[in-house]
């Protein structure tokens, strides 16, 4: 980073980034005041593409409601439904077979690896190299055939079900799913190659935007965010839910809180995912995958539930508030990158332009999800 | 060779037509190797390896209507695209591909070809500042910092060759290189003068031209990931089409000079082809490795590629050419 300059906030433009801007990846609007390419003040506007998900939860039924969950986050669904479909179960009292949750354990990590291949690959064309995305897509096509081969759609999943899940999985996809894990993992080695060891991408990335922990507590990041900032949280260990516990894998963690941090704890994260697969795909009970009784429609209890999950963008929470009837009360979704998005405002003041779009493609930010 | 009209015209209309085919099949040619690097096919569809898609390209910009953004600067938003394309032409006038082909051999060959660059240099400022439009603008900025950034290494590299050579004439410099390519001004083994360093500043140049041409990982100019298109933002048809045609000229360019000064021009190693051959065949092997290094490497900062300039490439360039004077007045 060069000195720092005295910014001229008398002599300032404002450059309109979005909400269609190549940077933003989505229709996220973000009013930069600066002085030349310096970055006095951001302000980032959303709202875009919002479409009332919370307040379909009150008007649907929670059969109805659950494919929208899908719909939220356009590279991590399976996520999103997880943490649905988990709340659902813990407030009305149904019980989840065993090899459910397996399978369901195996594709959220999955989803989580295609999402964060594609990050990957958006982020390095964001600072300019574009053959790693073409590469990581390539991977991520292999995730996408196989869950679409057992859920039936490639991005917007309505895989899980109250209780279990829709479909069962076949000896092709764990055949499938074991001939990838080598394979993503020859992967990981030449994208460090490629990418990680670049002198040029380094150089773009070391100390390039330091976030403290206390900005990140803040703002309520999570995800690599926090973890890039030697906040060691993360959902799966600290607020244990479905078989998570049963798998050992690490959370890693790194403490120089610079946009290299976050990009190596996603990357550690792809390995520890494969771990998690790998581990899953061994102890895969045999069995049903839906309850024996069969479920008439659904019926919570009144009261107040919360669930948390760790999605690949971070920590996505539902809390519903019911009153016995057949639609939810009040569902609230928190969504990981309004928290992870809006430290970018406070963060980035003093940067200069292309240091603080190379920083908000370290944030991982999916726009719908924002919005919701 | 006599200096007749005639003689210069028809120079200029064979360096037209070089050059925009030249520019022409580059783009496939990058957009071929782009593919192959990336995986997957590229252009195949039309003609044979999609060897028809350039000229339709070209159409389809040439049927495309010109527009100008309300409020620009006609004149200079007019003036842009041509000033880009026109030096570059030129430039080819002066380069000897043999002893024997050459549009136009001048005693200041080497000066030209720099004078006409700067100029180049200017048609980006021009089409940032008249095409209102703040990324246009911060695009041109950087684009003229960039410019003399990189400029001086350059012109101080080839003051470096133009003392070994004694000559500002391109076809002296290649004619003092001849006989084994141990003679080359890249190597360090010329008869009388045991330069360590002339590899050194054969990668000062070639990455200067690099920087010249606004490729990556210099692209700072038209950073799309920053600036969506930098400095032809708001150019469309042809005036995009020029500027397009314009980078790939200065490909080709920056290629014929790093050959000329470094690799022996048409000299041949081996003496199988006449030399003319050779000399094409050194610049497309150039050409070659700017495609692979624009789809290899991600984009320096702008403070990254002013430091590598003043910091590292001024100081070294500096050295070598005291050094070479100092090699010269001992041997």
């Amino acid at each position: 980073m060069s000195a720092p300059i005295k910014l001229r906030p008398d002599e300032t433009f404002i450059l309109n980034v979005g909400p269609q801007h190549p940077a933003t990846h989505g229709v996220l609007r973000v009013k930069m005041e600066m002085d030349g390419e310096y970055i006095v003040n951001a302000e980032t506007v959303i709202g875009y593409i919002h479409r009332m998900h919370e307040k379909m939860g009150e008007l649907k039924t929670y059969s109805q409601f659950l494919m929208n969950l899908s719909r939220m986050d356009y590279l991590g669904a399976l996520g999103y439904s997880h943490g649905h479909v988990l709340l659902i179960e813990k407030a009305a009292g149904i019980e989840v077979p065993e090899r459910a949750e397996y399978i369901r354990a195996i594709t959220v990590e999955l989803n989580r690896i295609a999402s964060h291949l594609f990050w990957f690959g958006a982020f390095v064309m964001d600072l300019g190299g574009f053959s790693p995305l073409m590469y990581a897509l390539q991977d991520r096509e292999y995730i996408l055939d196989m869950l679409e081969a057992i859920t039936g759609s490639r991005l917007t999943y309505s895989y899980y079900r109250f209780g279990g899940l829709y479909n069962d999985v076949d000896d092709d996809f764990i055949a499938a799913a074991r001939r990838f894990i080598p394979r993503m993992r020859t992967s990981m080695k030449k994208y460090h190659k490629l990418v990680t060891g670049n002198i040029i991408f380094r150089k773009r990335l070391e100390g390039i935007a330091p976030l403290t922990p206390e900005i990140c507590r803040k703002y309520g990041a999570s995800s690599a965010v926090a973890r890039g900032s030697g906040i060691n949280f993360d959902v799966r260990k600290n607020e244990p839910y479905s078989v998570y516990p049963e798998f050992d894998f690490d959370v890693p963690v790194f403490h120089e809180c610079d946009s290299l941090a976050r990009y190596n704890v996603r990357m550690a994260e792809i390995e520890q995912s494969l771990r998690i697969i790998e581990q899953g795909l061994d102890k895969l009970p045999g069995g049903p995958i839906m309850p024996e009784k069969k479920l008439k429609a659904i019926k919570v209890p009144p009261g107040d539930y919360y669930q948390a999950v760790e999605t690949a963008r971070g920590s996505f929470g539902v809390r519903l508030v019911s009153d016995g009837g057949k639609t939810p009360y009040r569902l609230k979704l928190r969504s990981p990158t309004y928290s992870n998005m809006h430290l970018f405002d406070e963060s980035c003041r003093g940067m200069l332009i292309m240091d603080a779009l190379a920083f908000m493609g370290s944030l991982d930010l999916v726009i719908p999800e924002i919005d919701r | 060779m006599s200096l007749t009209l005639l003689n210069v015209i028809v120079a200029v209309i064979i360096a037209i037509a070089f050059a925009a085919l030249n520019a022409a099949y580059l783009v496939w040619a990058e957009r071929r190797g782009a593919a192959r690097i990336q995986r997957r096919p590229g252009p195949n569809i039309n003609g044979p390896f999609g060897l028809f898609q350039p000229p339709l390209d070209g159409v389809k910009l040439m049927a495309k209507q010109l527009l100008i953004p309300g409020g620009v600067d006609k004149v200079l938003f007019m003036a842009a695209p041509v000033l880009a394309m026109a030096p570059a032409i030129t430039s080819f006038v002066t380069l000897p591909f043999s002893d024997l082909i050459v549009g136009h051999n001048m005693h200041i060959g080497i000066l030209l070809i720099f004078a006409f660059a700067s100029i180049g240099g200017m048609s980006l400022l021009f089409a940032g500042w008249s095409s209102r439009n703040k990324y246009s603008m911060m695009s041109s900025v950087r684009a003229v910092s960039q410019a003399i950034a990189y400029e001086i290494p350059m012109l101080i590299t080839v003051i470096t060759v133009v003392m070994i050579a004694g000559t500002t004439d391109l076809m002296g410099i290649v004619k003092g290189q001849m006989g084994g390519f141990w003679h080359w001004n890249i190597f360090p083994f010329k008869a009388g003068l045991f330069n360590p360093l002339m590899l050194m500043s054969f990668l000062i140049f070639f990455t200067c031209s690099l920087a010249e041409t606004n490729r990556a990982p210099f692209d700072l100019g038209e950073a799309e990931s920053e600036l969506v298109a930098g400095f032809h933002t708001e150019y469309g048809s042809m005036g995009f089409g020029l500027f397009f045609m314009a980078e790939y000229a200065n490909i080709v360019i920056g290629a014929s000079l790093t050959t000329i000064l470094f690799l022996g021009g048409w000299d041949c190693p081996f003496g199988f082809f006449p030399g003319v051959w050779w000399f094409l065949l050194k610049i497309y092997l150039l050409i070659a490795s700017f495609i692979w290094i624009r789809w290899t490497f991600p984009r320096t900062t702008i403070y990254g590629l002013l430091n590598l300039s003043w910091k590292i490439l001024i100081p070294l360039s500096l050295f070598n050419l005291l050094l070479t004077a100092g090699l010269l007045k001992v041997f």
